[in-house]
C-alpha cells in the first residue's frame, strides 16, 4: 500500500531525512525505532504533508497515487493517519465538532451524505468504547486541559473513527504510565484487521511489547540502516543504539 | 478647512428648524455646545489614541441631515423580526432617530419603567431627562459636542428604583434612506438602585448601496446595586460609518456588562468610557470583531477606577482578513484612593491574511497601592499547528481556519449573560465567518421586506 523511494527532505534548508526507502503492505506492522534526531518524526510528518518540511527527492506512493501531491485533507481521506507525539489543543472546539467535520469531510470526498446527528453520536459512542475514553473528554474542546494518557487514548479514538488503511503511530508510548500504555496498545490492537497497517514510531522497546511488530526498522542520520525481525527491538533495548551507530559510521 | 465648519454653517442657518422638532435640555443646550464645537476639531489619523482611524475624515463627506424630519420611509416597527436573540424581547426602534415601540412592547414593561422618544421625555419627565442629560457626555471631545448641537432625538430609557425587567429590552436601531443621510442618535438610559434589566441594542442598514454617517452618544446611569448588561451589535453595510461614543456612570455595588460586537460593518470608532464611581463595582467590557474587505474597526475604551474594591475584566477580540485594519486602544485608570482594586485587560487579534492591519494599545495607569491589575495584547496568525492537526483529520484548510476562527471568539462570547443570545451569537459569528459576503442579518430584513408585499 505504501512505497517509499529514495525520500529525501528537511526543513529551512537542512536536509533531514537522507534517502529512506520503504515499502509496506497490508496486515502488516512496521516498526521505526533509531535515537533521537535521527529522523522518526520528519518522516511521519512529511508523509502526513505537514508544510513545515520540503521534500527534495524521492517519491511516496499510496495505493499507486502519489501522495506528496495530495493535501494532508485528502492522505486522510485516502487512508492515512498520524497519531500526533504531541497532539495540539484547540480551545474552542469541541471533539464532537471537531470530529462531526472530520467523519463529514470524508464522506463528502467519497460523495457520500452527511451522518445524521443521531447515526453519528451513536458512531461516537461505539468507538470511544475502544480506548475507554471518558464521554466527558469528548464533550470538552479537542484535548484541552487533558492529561498526557488521555490525549493518546484521543488520538487512538480518533483513528477509530476514520478507520485509517494506514496508521503512523509517533512515539504514542512517551508520557504514557503503564496503564495508559496497556489501554492505547489495546485499542491498536483491536482496530488491526488485514487490510489495515501500522507504522509504530518508538524510541523504546516497551510499546513493542503490546504492539508486535512485523518487521523492526532502524533509522538513523536519515537513513534506514537495518531492517529485520521483532528480535532486532529486542537486541536493541538490551544493547542500545551505540552498536549499530559504530557499524554505520565504521562503514564510511 | 475643516470638516466641522459644514456643521456649524448648517447649524447656524438651520438653528430654529432643529430646535422646532426637539424639546426641553436637547434644545437648550445646543448653545454651549455651539461653542465647544467652534473651539474644537475632529481628530486626525495620527493622533493619539487616533492611530488608525480619521474621525475628520469621516465627517468630511457631505450628507444630508433630516433635520425636518420628513418620513424616510415605511415604519418597521409592525413588520420587522429581528432574529438576532432567538428569544422574544420588548423591541423598539429607532428609524433613523425616530422612536418607535414595537408590538405590545409598551404593555409588556414592568410598571414604573420607561422606555420612549428622548424628545418627548424631555418634556413629560422633564426633571428625569434634565437631571442626567449631558451629565456624563463632555462638550470637549468634538464627536460628542456635535451630537449634543443636533441630536434632535433618540431613545429615553428609566427604570426605577428595586425594579426588575425579566423580560430582555431591545432596540433595533435602522438606517434608511436612498441618498448619503447623517443621523445623530442620542441614548439616554437610568438604571436606579437595585433595578436590574438587559438592553440588545442591533444596529442594521436597510440600504446597503446608500452611504450613511451614524453619529451616536449613548449616556448610562446605574444606581447603587443595580445590574445592567448592554449588548451593542453592529450589523451594518460597508457604507455605513459609525461614530459613537458610550459614557457609564456605576454607583456603589453596581455590575455592568458591556459588550460591543461588530459583525458587519463599514468604517466604524466606538468609544467605551466607563467610570466606577462607588466602592464595590463590577464592569465586563468585552468586544469582538469580524472584519474583511477594506472595512475598519476601531474601539478604543477608558475604564477609570475611582472607588475601592472595583473589579473590571475586559477582554476584546478581532480577527481580521483581506485589508481590513484594526485597532484597540484600552486605558484602565486606577486614581488615588481607589485602593483593592482588580482589573484585567486583554487584546487578542488573528490577522488571517497578509494584508491585514491590527493596531494595539493596552495601557495601565495607577495612581494607587495596593491594586492587582494586568494587561496583555497579542496579535497573531492562524494556530498553524492546529490548523495542520485538523486537516491530517481530513477536514479541509478552509473550514479548519473557519473553526479556528470561530473558536477564538469563544471566550468573548461566554461572557454574554443571555443563555439563547450566546447560542444565537455562535450561529451568527458562524454564518459571519462562512459567508463573508453577505450579511448575517440582512437576510432576515429581506424577508421582512418580503412578508410585508
Amino acid at each position: 500500500m505504501l512505497e517509499i523511494k529514495n525520500l529525501h527532505a528537511g526543513i529551512n534548508g537542512k536536509e533531514i531525512l537522507k534517502g529512506i526507502n520503504l515499502t509496506v503492505k497490508p496486515g502488516e506492522v512496521h516498526a521505526i525505532m533509531g535515537p533521537n534526531g535521527s529522523g522518526k518524526s520528519t518522516l511521519s510528518s512529511v508523509l502526513t504533508g505537514n508544510p513545515t518540511f520540503t521534500v527534495t527527492e524521492g517519491e511516496v506512493s499510496f495505493y499507486g497515487k502519489n501522495l506528496l501531491e495530495m493535501s494532508p485533507e485528502n492522505r486522510s481521506h485516502e487512508g492515512l493517519f498520524m497519531s500526533f507525539q504531541y497532539p495540539v489543543e484547540i480551545p474552542g472546539v469541541s471533539m464532537v465538532n471537531f470530529m462531526r467535520a472530520a467523519i463529514n469531510a470524508k464522506l463528502k470526498y467519497f460523495g457520500k451524505e452527511p451522518l445524521s446527528a443521531s447515526e453519528f453520536l451513536k458512531l461516537m459512542r461505539e468507538k470511544r468504547a475502544v480506548v475507554q475514553l471518558d464521554n466527558k473528554l469528548a464533550s470538552r474542546s479537542v484535548n484541552e486541559g487533558f492529561s498526557g494518557g488521555e490525549k493518546k487514548r484521543n488520538e487512538i479514538f480518533q483513528m477509530a473513527m476514520l478507520e485509517p488503511k494506514l496508521s503512523i503511530l509517533d512515539e504514542t508510548d512517551s508520557g504514557l504510565d503503564i496503564d495508559a500504555l496497556r489501554i492505547v496498545a489495546e485499542g491498536v490492537n483491536k482496530l488491526k484487521t488485514d487490510n489495515n497497517a501500522t507504522i509504530v514510531i518508538t524510541h523504546y522497546q516497551r510499546l513493542l511489547d503490546y504492539i508486535k511488530p512485523d518487521i523492526v526498522h532502524v533509522l538513523y542520520k536519515g537513513k534506514i540502516v537495518k531492517t529485520a525481525g521483532p528480535e532486532l527491538a529486542l537486541e536493541l533495548e538490551e544493547r542500545g543504539y551505540d552498536w549499530i551507530k559504530e557499524e554505520v559510521d565504521n562503514a564510511k | 478647512m475643516s470638516a466641522i465648519n459644514q456643521y456649524i454653517e448648517l447649524y447656524k442657518s438651520n438653528s430654529e428648524t432643529i430646535n422646532k422638532h426637539s424639546n426641553g435640555i436637547l434644545n437648550d443646550l445646543r448653545a454651549e455646545a455651539l461653542k465647544a464645537v467652534e473651539n474644537g476639531n475632529f481628530p486626525k489619523r495620527g493622533d493619539e489614541d487616533y492611530e488608525v482611524t480619521d474621525i475628520e475624515k469621516m465627517f468630511s463627506p457631505d450628507f444630508g441631515i433630516n433635520i425636518n424630519r420628513v418620513e424616510l420611509g415605511v415604519n418597521p416597527a409592525d413588520a420587522f423580526r429581528c432574529n438576532v436573540p432567538n428569544m422574544s424581547t420588548c423591541m423598539f426602534f429607532l428609524f433613523n432617530d425616530t422612536f418607535h415601540a414595537g408590538k405590545n412592547a409598551i404593555e409588556d414593561l414592568p410598571k414604573g419603567v420607561i422606555i420612549k422618544s428622548l424628545a418627548k421625555a424631555a418634556v413629560e419627565n422633564k426633571e428625569l431627562v434634565e437631571k442626567y442629560y449631558a451629565k456624563s457626555a463632555p462638550l470637549s471631545h468634538a464627536q460628542t459636542a456635535l451630537n449634543t448641537l443636533l441630536a434632535q432625538d433618540g431613545v429615553f430609557v428609566y427604570v426605577p428604583k428595586g425594579v426588575i425587567v425579566e423580560k430582555p429590552l431591545q432596540l433595533v436601531n435602522i438606517l434608511n434612506s436612498h441618498s448619503p443621510l447623517m443621523v445623530n442618535r442620542r441614548v439616554l438610559i437610568i438604571v436606579e438602585d437595585d433595578a436590574q434589566a438587559k438592553l440588545l441594542v442591533c444596529d442594521h442598514t436597510q440600504n446597503q448601496d446608500v452611504d450613511f454617517l451614524n453619529s451616536q452618544v449613548v449616556e448610562i446611569f446605574v444606581g447603587e446595586r443595580a445590574i445592567f448588561d448592554y449588548y451593542d451589535i453592529e450589523d451594518s453595510s460597508e457604507k455605513t460609518t459609525r461614530a459613537s461614543s458610550f459614557y457609564v456612570h456605576q454607583q456603589q455595588g453596581s455590575n455592568v456588562l458591556i459588550d460591543g460586537i461588530t459583525l458587519q460593518n463599514g468604517n466604524t470608532r466606538n468609544n467605551y468610557i466607563v467610570d466606577l464611581d462607588g466602592d464595590h463595582t463590577e464592569l465586563q467590557l468585552l468586544g469582538m470583531a469580524m472584519i474583511n474587505h477594506h472595512r475598519n474597526v476601531d474601539n478604543h475604551t477608558v475604564v477609570n477606577h475611582r472607588s475601592k474594591y472595583g473589579h473590571t475584566n475586559e477582554l476584546f477580540k478581532y480577527v481580521l482578513d483581506d485589508k481590513a485594519t484594526g485597532a484597540f486602544s484600552g486605558l484602565v485608570k486606577v486614581f488615588p484612593g481607589a485602593e483593592k482594586t482588580e482589573a484585567y485587560q486583554s487584546n487578542k487579534n488573528i490577522c488571517a491574511s497578509e494584508d491585514a492591519r491590527m493596531h494595539s494599545k493596552p495601557q495601565l495607569l495607577i495612581d494607587c497601592d495596593d491594586v492587582r491589575c494586568n494587561h496583555g495584547s497579542s496579535i497573531g496568525q492562524i494556530d498553524q499547528n492546529a490548523l495542520f492537526y485538523m486537516r491530517s483529520r481530513g477536514i479541509d484548510e478552509r473550514d479548519a481556519k473557519l473553526m479556528l476562527m470561530q473558536a477564538f471568539m469563544n471566550d468573548v462570547i461566554a461572557g454574554v449573560r443571555m443563555e439563547n443570545l450566546k447560542d444565537r451569537l455562535r450561529q451568527l459569528v458562524e454564518n459571519r465567518f462562512m459567508d463573508a459576503k453577505g450579511s448575517t442579518c440582512s437576510h432576515c430584513m429581506k424577508s421582512c421586506q418580503s412578508n410585508k408585499k
